[in-house]
């Protein structure tokens, strides 16, 4: 759910980065996080548990510069990835503007991505959205394990839809930018469409 | 599509800021914020130069997201109200028309109580900033933004 403020004239929006357990949505957020000015970010702050998994969200704001003079400002968030946080997943998608599945490479993740990926829209569906209207792009992560299933099948069985899909190795920083510049240039357009 | 835009004008910011300011007077309090329930900062009052306000108001709509959870689960429609007790800051939060969180930060030189009875009030007049925001913007009375927004426009903002 954007806000738009004529007052201090801003643009504001709400990405989630939704995937499995371990596909590198937190990793996406840290290495914008490293790579961004300090003047362009807020703090990014992680409600993991002692072992660095996702308990609730990773948060980042982030500022991307001006349109008309209008400052476009993007919060990030993360969803925790494994199964059994379903309830805290879906209240991070409430008044999300646009989604980013992560999908793990790996070939043993593969049922993994299936399942979460269902699961995000089951969520979505909940909530009145639907993913196929939303901005939404794909990202395969971890393309660099020799374990990776092959880019055709990841495409077949993940992405039907055809989306935009980068490939990524999220720790290097490989696809982090490009995906997110694709994911807020979808919702700036579909926020223009509406207005 | 569940996509409910909130729009701030400049004339109802300024309501929210003096309801804001005299609920910080009133109250005896440290901090007011009033945000959006999906995290954004709307409008402060008081102490908040040194405040991470973005912070803040993620946390917060994050907490009030969660305790609406546990709601759902108990079958209460939601908690209108949350207080944690700290060393030196207290914090209050409250659920204004669905929509807005009203935060309250007080120390020893307030209560618990004062709080509670100057929020209600401070909440009924943002109710009714809200409804007046809501009918303008559906009334669609002032010039969109996106209206002069093109696609070049969104291009040049993603070029290195």
């Amino acid at each position: 759910m954007s806000f738009i403020n004529y007052s201090s004239r801003e643009i504001n929006c709400k990405i989630v980065y939704y995937g499995p357990g371990l596909c590198g949505k937190t990793t996406n957020l840290q290495y914008i996080y490293n790579k961004t000015n300090p003047e362009a970010k807020g703090k990014m702050i992680s409600l993991a548990t002692e072992t660095e998994r996702t308990l609730f969200f990773d948060f980042l704001p982030l500022s991307l510069g001006e349109i008309r003079g209008f400052r476009t400002r993007f919060h990030l968030y993360t969803v925790p990835g494994q199964v059994f946080y379903d309830a805290s997943r879906k209240l991070i998608l409430k008044g999300v503007d646009g989604v980013v599945f992560v999908a793990d490479s790996q070939i043993e993740r593969m049922e993994a991505n299936i399942e979460s990926l269902d699961n995000l829209r089951t969520n979505l569906g909940e909530q009145g959205y639907d993913l196929d209207k939303l901005p939404y792009v794909v990202q395969l992560n971890k393309r660099d394990l020799p374990n990776s299933a092959p880019l055709t099948e990841l495409q077949e069985v993940l992405n039907p839809t055809n989306v935009t899909t980068f490939e990524a190795v999220a720790v290097k920083g490989v696809g982090v930018f490009d995906t997110l510049k694709a994911v807020a240039k979808l919702v700036l357009t579909e926020l223009r469409k509406g207005g | 599509m569940a996509n409910q835009q909130l729009v701030m004008y400049e004339e109802e910011l300024q309501q929210m800021i003096a309801v804001c300011e005299q609920l910080y007077r009133d109250a005896n309090g440290k901090a007011v914020l009033v945000i959006d329930k999906n995290g954004q900062a709307i409008a402060q009052s008081g102490e908040v130069e040194h405040l991470d306000v973005t912070s803040l108001s993620s946390l917060t709509a994050g907490n009030v997201a969660a305790t609406g959870g546990i709601a759902s689960l108990l079958a209460e429609k939601e908690f209108a109200g949350q207080f944690h007790e700290g060393e030196r800051t207290n914090v209050h939060i409250s659920i204004v028309a669905q929509r807005l969180i009203l935060l309250v930060l007080f120390d020893e030189r307030s209560s618990l109580g004062l709080v509670r009875l100057r929020v209600r009030k401070a909440a009924i007049e943002l109710t009714a900033i809200l409804d007046r925001l809501t009918k303008k913007t559906e009334a669609g009375s002032q010039p969109s933004i996106f209206a002069e927004i093109t696609d070049d426009d969104i291009d040049n903002l993603f070029n290195d």
